[in-house]
């Protein structure tokens, strides 16, 4: 090994079928920033069974390389054999950084990892970047580490995290918070190519049964968010909210209280528990603005909120606030919008 | 011969209700500010024990590391229907990052010995992180089956779970010893009066050393008599190494604590009326906001 394969910043590539994962884009990007940084080369790791045709892609967003295992014992995922390659390759290269996606995979798999290499992992990141850090209890002087930006204790305060012990630095990443670049297609890279080397131990787990279907709403691509909370009222009266984003061309969006009660599919929920949606418009209706809710849709670049109350929380992250019963201000904006459109 | 499960649980502070002194200068939770509760997922998991326990020969055994005061949800998990609890509490344990408790906690399932399942709630709402029930399973060298929604069978040494995965899901079969981490797809069963008048006697050793310091001894030896003392072990008793626990024994330090304040940032106020709506509808158009 040379010495260019240490110190390097990696990205877990996630991919479901062949398709890469938006957050893995989104972490690409990221992770260019952090490479450029920091000086060192940014690397994906890319693991499944006929996979090769995300590389292009990884390469246009901004990776120097890609280090792809493809095996049959790949598909479909399963934590153990990931993480004993991914763990392999650890050891082998001693990447300085290492990010996963805070989905439903990175999240069981990177505790797996981090617990092996008995390195530091902190969750669900909304901003990371470089500074220096002074441990001040034990007396230590840190450089040009990553500080690991997250919200905890319900979304009430922001902390930032040091990993304080030898490399890796693990974090896993919430979807949607970071920005996705301009890919290149012009901008090339190398593709390893390594063998997964598995022992039966690896694949003690079977999976007996799959079933999964692609989300019917893609919130975090959508511009135009029109979301509906418990001030909706009832299950029939969310049709208020499905008529305005169909009028303006948005998607539809609700609080957890909203699906809680039963009036929404869970794929619509925004926030600490949901998706996090940076759109162009984002109208929340009937929404209280509970930390949690104002944590997924804080950053959209306009924010109009319809509330009864006045003092409703939502109001301290709007743009626009309008004071009054969305049975009659909703109606009121289709009609405005076809008058005017 | 039975199965013996384990659920690790944690007593949280309640972050839904968050209050000024919350936080110390130090960056750290002030849980003594904050109305402590039995983590949520944590009593999903403890309710997937007690419906494997109504399925087949089973013994609960129900564990938390915290302060001697998270005794409280160990009780309720004995009026739930639990079998045995065990507090593991240490000075020597605070400050513990999610790589110290999950080694502490691997330390408790050796120390116990013989468990052929641990169950975990899939995450705390304290640092909703996810992440301790996985590290544990991987220190144990054991396999996980994280997001359980159900246990479709436990039989021929091996476990079937039903579990969520992104946009749909898994059923997973894998050989025991397992770890799984549980979501809240299930109803917790209520506490059951019966055993609550049994066990609100229960309590730990310093628990009773605190109330009657004089007669404490005799209040121990009546309540092991009865089967009433909670168990508690500390960092030695489990065998754990003092530089893998607590403060030492954790990678992350936290460098800096921003409290989330509602930033009275400008708002336009938009009138209710016909005007208003027409107005703020035509600015959107115009800016290509909406369009």
């Amino acid at each position: 090994m040379d010495e260019t394969t240490r110190g390097n910043v990696w990205v877990f590539i996630e991919q479901e079928a062949g398709s890469v994962a938006n957050v893995s884009l989104e972490l690409v990007c990221k992770g260019r920033e952090l490479a450029d940084r920091l000086g060192v080369r940014l690397e994906a790791v890319l693991l499944g069974n006929g996979v090769s045709g995300i590389c292009d892609s990884l390469f246009s967003y901004g990776c120097d390389k890609v280090i792809l295992c493809e095996d049959p014992a790949l598909e479909p995922f399963t934590v153990l054999p990931f993480a004993k390659i991914i763990m392999r390759l650890i050891q082998e290269r001693h990447p300085n950084i290492l990010l996963f996606g805070a989905t439903f995979k990175g999240r069981e798999l990177a505790p797996r990892v981090a617990s092996e290499k008995l390195a530091g992992l902190t969750a669900d990141c909304t901003d990371l970047k470089i500074d220096d850090f002074e441990d001040k209890r034990n007396n230590k002087s840190y450089t040009d580490k990553l500080m690991q930006i997250r919200p905890a204790f319900g979304g009430n305060i922001i902390a930032t995290i040091v990993n304080t012990w030898d490399d890796p630095q693990m974090v896993t990443v919430r979807p949607g918070v970071m920005k996705l670049g301009t890919p290149d297609p012009n901008r090339h890279g190398e593709i390893e190519r390594i063998q997964a080397n598995l022992d039966p131990t690896d694949l003690v787990i079977q999976v007996i049964e799959r079933v999964r279907a692609d989300k019917e709403v893609d919130l975090q691509a959508a511009q135009i968010i029109v979301a509906g909370g418990y001030g909706v009222g009832s299950k029939e009266n969310f049709s208020l909210i499905r008529d305005l984003a169909q009028a303006i061309g948005g998607e539809v969006g609700a609080s957890r209280a909203a699906v809680d009660a039963g009036w929404i599919d869970h794929d619509h929920q925004i926030g600490q528990t949901g998706v996090t949606v940076r759109p162009r418009l984002y109208i929340a209706c009937g929404i209280s603005g509970a930390i949690q809710h104002r944590a997924g849709m804080a950053e959209s670049k306009k924010i109009i909120a319809i509330n009864t109350d006045p003092g409703a929380p939502i109001f301290s992250c709007a743009h626009y606030g309008i004071v009054g019963d969305l049975n009659v201000v909703i109606p009121q904006m289709i009609k405005a919008f076809k008058a005017k459109h | 011969m039975g199965y013996r499960i384990l659920v690790f649980v944690k007593q949280v502070p309640d972050t839904q209700n968050i209050t000024g002194d919350a936080m110390t200068p130090e960056g750290t939770v002030n849980r003594a500010a904050l109305p402590a509760i039995f983590n949520p997922e944590d009593l999903n998991a403890l309710e997937l024990a007690l419906e494997l326990k109504d399925r087949y020969d089973a013994e609960v055994i129900v564990a938390t590391m915290g302060m001697p005061a998270a005794a409280e949800v160990l009780r309720q998990s004995l009026y739930r229907g639990a079998d045995r609890a065990v507090l593991i509490t240490d000075r020597a344990l605070a400050g513990a990052d999610t790589l110290a408790t999950s080694y502490t906690l691997h330390c408790c399932v050796k120390a116990l010995g013989n468990i052929d399942l641990v169950l975990c709630g899939r995450q705390a709402i304290d640092g909703d992180t996810a992440q301790v029930g996985p590290q544990i399973a991987e220190k144990l060298k054991w396999p996980q089956i994280c997001y359980v929604e159900e246990v479709r069978s436990l039989e021929n040494g091996r476990i079937t779970a039903k579990r969520t995965i992104e946009g749909g899901y898994e059923v997973l079969s894998s050989p025991l010893p397992c770890l799984l981490t549980v979501v809240d797809a299930n109803s917790p069963r209520p506490m059951h009066a019966r055993r609550i008048m049994k066990y609100k006697r229960a309590a730990t050793a310093s628990e009773l050393q605190k109330r009657d310091p004089e007669n404490a001894d005799a209040a121990i030896a009546a309540l092991a008599a009865d089967g009433l003392l909670i168990e508690e072990r500390n960092a030695a008793s489990l065998g754990a190494d003092p530089g893998r626990i607590g403060f030492p024994g954790s990678p992350t330090k936290v460098k800096q604590v921003m409290s989330v304040v509602l930033t009275a940032g400008e708002v336009k106020q938009v009138p209710a009326t016909e005007a208003g709506i027409g107005e703020l509808m035509h600015e959107l158009i115009s800016d290509h906001t909406l369009g």
